[in-house]
């Protein structure tokens, strides 16, 4: 109580009250977000920078030598890990990346048109689906693993690429998200106006919504790519063959290799760190459009 | 794809070539189960180097009988054993899997294991008993042949051992003293720590004190985590911890490694195959350690637990079981497979012959100073105590690392934790419907 009374008291004694003290006083609020998030960043960036750093470490190096003292080792640890089974780790890269390319753009196509659809057309039952989709963005998708995997076997289809493809193309959020995003992005009054001028609902969809609502897609794709990326329960469950494993997977066997064999820790952190490149790049490529946002609109108010 | 069409191939032009006198050799041995044509297995397993292993048996004894296994690399652990779980409720487990001799019980109690008692029964004299016992679960049946043991043994640092005038204990009582001495002329540095993060350890050391985890009596289950030898060996790690003669760390982490390596901490209660875990853990100290049976009870005994180790089983999904225990017993009792276990896989094999022989004539690298490392190893492994494994290992497992975890990081009383993990483990069988006799 005191020190707020003196600070308000503060002004009246300078000779120019407001303007001398109000920057300060601004300034002093906003140290407390920005430390807050300089906090967060350091949380997030320091175990990434532990990966980038302890990947270039040799074997001896790695639990010998300071944390953050870079060691001799990286180029070795690369051929060591495309070296290991005859460079199975790239395969597992190439699974990754056809599991969350394919699995992300086929998803980002079902949810254009389910949302879409749920948007802009008015029929029975709407709600009620889209409820059913609200729960399931609700549902975490790891304890739909098991009964995915039970019904997947009856149709003897486990342990393929399809497998981990299929539960994967729907995506409850994703759905959820380009409906919102296809209300907000997509006028009513513009597609009236192509149905007037004499086109067909597919053509309007592929024409004239899909292009305004690429930048929420995006975000959809985006999404959809880093979950399939980081995904590891289902292809757990379904895949046995050790040639199908996405990356995740991969990289747990070279952890957990029996009790009696060490752990290949320096090929694990060198496969861990190249594993998240990918996803740096995407993000790099795929945030200019997100900018397209500010851009995009097409009835002028 | 192109692989199975090649096995394809390659399998018929072997049935084209070799069928008569693979026929006629199989019409001798086998008693008429339905084996015309070949055979494809899958193996589902997470030793490293197997699939070298397998080609062998493919392209020897495997081709001979025509039967062909493929390997599936699995991430080893508890996991795997849920996996299987999963596959054999679908129906769709593979014909062979590795499992942990602790798993063995969950695996069976779920009906997911073969009995290959009549295939196997021949394999029983190559295997220490206490080892064999593991894979029958004291019935008549065989659920799985033995592959790899962890005998356990002390390892220390022989350098600095002598450099402190310290004696090799072999009792837990000169164990203790030895602790004691060390902390008081160098006060920074600790014999070794107490660990809470792989309970196989503990588990171990409680089979070496004469427990039994679990029993049968009847058709009920009997939990004894919470004996009298268990609660002595709990009482004898929580004091040292208590009064502060041994760390409190747990191990596996960097700064464990870093006290290997640093020589701050100068010895090992571990099993046959640390000579792997220090090569990584302390590089720099190669060579200046050795090994030495495990601290006995009294002076009198002379018996060892095993932490880790693990068997090769048929499940009950394979469609060609007789195959596949055939496979499972080349794998683990033939001289050329257990060479090739050795050589690419570093396994210490459960097979008492394949102990001294081939890649066991010399010491691991790491312990070249200690030229009788494996004759010594299979003396101790030949005193391996009998292990009783019950149907949720697991759960025991986990509790232990919860309550001894904070034990030992609280300094507390680590009998009240095993309390703990005696109540959750019942507590845990009851739930999921097995009877349990109090």
């Amino acid at each position: 109580m005191s020190s707020l009374a003196l600070r308000k008291a503060a002004p009246a004694a300078g000779t120019t009250p407001g303007t001398a003290q109000g920057p300060p006083l601004r300034r002093r609020i906003a140290l407390v977000p920005t430390v807050a998030l300089l906090l967060g960043a350091l949380y997030c960036l320091l175990p990434v920078a532990w990966v980038v750093i302890a990947s270039t470490k040799s074997g001896s190096e790695l639990f010998s030598t300071f944390t953050f003292l870079p060691g001799t080792g990286f180029t070795e640890n690369l051929s060591d890990l495309s070296a290991y089974r005859d460079g199975v780790y790239w395969q597992w890269m190439g699974n990754s990346a056809l599991y969350a390319g394919l699995g992300a753009l086929l998803s980002t196509a079902v949810s254009s048109v389910s949302g879409y659809a749920l948007a802009t057309y008015r029929f029975r039952g709407r709600e009620a689906i889209f409820n059913v989709l609200l729960a399931g963005v609700l549902m975490p998708p790891v304890i739909l693993a098991v009964p995915q995997y039970l019904l997947l076997a009856q149709a003897n289809l486990t342990d393929s690429y399809l497998s981990v493809l299929l539960p994967q193309i729907l995506s409850p959020y994703g759905v959820y998200l380009s409906r919102i995003y296809a209300a907000a992005a997509v006028p009513a009054d513009v597609v009236e106006a192509a149905r007037m001028d004499g086109a067909n609902e597919w053509r309007i969809f592929t024409r004239i919504a899909l292009p305004m609502m690429i930048p929420g897609l995006v975000t959809v794709f985006l999404f959809q790519f880093v979950a399939v990326w980081n995904n590891f329960l289902l292809p757990f469950i379904m895949l046995s063959d050790d040639e199908k494993f996405p990356i995740t997977l991969g990289l747990y066997t070279l952890l957990e290799q029996g009790a009696n064999t060490p752990a290949l820790y320096t090929l694990l952190i060198t496969g861990a760190f190249l594993a998240v490149l990918p996803l740096v790049a995407l993000f790099l490529v795929v945030q200019r459009f997100w900018s397209l946002d500010l851009l995009s609109g097409a009835v002028k108010s | 794809m192109p692989n199975t069409k090649r096995r394809r191939l390659v399998a018929s032009a072997v049935a084209v070539t070799l069928g008569t006198t693979a026929l006629a050799a199989c019409g001798s041995s086998d008693d008429g189960d339905a084996q015309s044509g070949p055979v494809s297995l899958t193996y589902w397993t997470w030793t490293p180097g197997m699939d070298k292993v397998v080609d062998l048996w493919n392209k020897g004894p495997g081709k001979k009988d025509q039967i062909t296994v493929t390997v599936k690399k699995q991430a080893s652990g508890d996991t795997l054993v849920t996996k299987i779980l999963t596959a054999h409720k679908a129906g769709k487990a593979p014909d062979l899997v590795q499992a942990e001799y602790q798993a063995l019980p969950t695996l069976v109690s779920n009906d997911a294991l073969a009995d290959i008692s009549g295939e196997v029964a021949d394999a029983k004299g190559k295997f220490a008993e206490g080892v064999w016992q593991q894979t029958t679960l004291g019935t008549d049946a065989v659920y799985a042949v033995p592959q790899d043991i962890g005998p356990m043994m002390f390892y220390y640092r022989e350098d600095l051992f002598k450099e402190y005038g310290l004696k090799v204990p072999t009792t837990w009582d000169e164990f203790a003293d030895t602790a004691r001495a060390l902390k008081k002329k160098a006060p920074d540095k600790d014999l070794t720590t107490f660990s809470a993060n792989d309970s196989g350890l503990f588990a171990g050391l409680a089979q070496q004190a004469g427990a039994k985890w679990w029993t049968t009596s009847g058709d009920k289950w009997k939990v004894g985590i919470d004996d009298a030898a268990t609660q002595k060996v709990a009482k004898f790690w929580g004091d040292l911890v208590k009064e502060g003669a041994i760390d409190n760390q747990p191990m596996y982490t960097p700064a464990w490694n870093k006290a290997l390596n640093t020589g701050k901490q100068i010895a090992w209660v571990s099993a046959v195959w640390a000579p792997g875990t220090l090569t990584t853990a302390a590089p720099d100290t190669k060579g200046k350690w050795a090994m030495a049976p495990l601290p006995q009870w009294s002076a009198s005994e002379n018996v060892t637990g095993s932490w880790g180790g693990s068997s090769t089983a048929v499940t009950t999904d394979s469609q060609h079981k007789e195959a596949a225990a055939k496979f499972a017993a080349w794998l683990n009792t033939d001289r050329d497979a257990l060479n090739a276990l050795a050589k690419e896989s570093g396994i210490y094999p459960a097979s008492t012959s394949a102990q001294l022989s081939g890649a066991f004539t010399t010491p691991p690298e790491y312990f070249s100073n200690q030229a009788d490392f494996y004759t010594t190893a299979a003396e101790i492994a030949e005193t391996t105590a009998p292990s009783a494994w019950g149907p949720n290992v697991n759960v025991a497992y986990t509790t232990f690392k919860d309550a001894f975890g904070a034990a030992a990081k609280n300094k507390s009383d680590f009998t009240a934790a095993l309390k703990t993990m005696q109540d959750d483990t019942v507590a845990d069988m009851k739930k999921q419907g097995f009877e349990v006799a109090e």
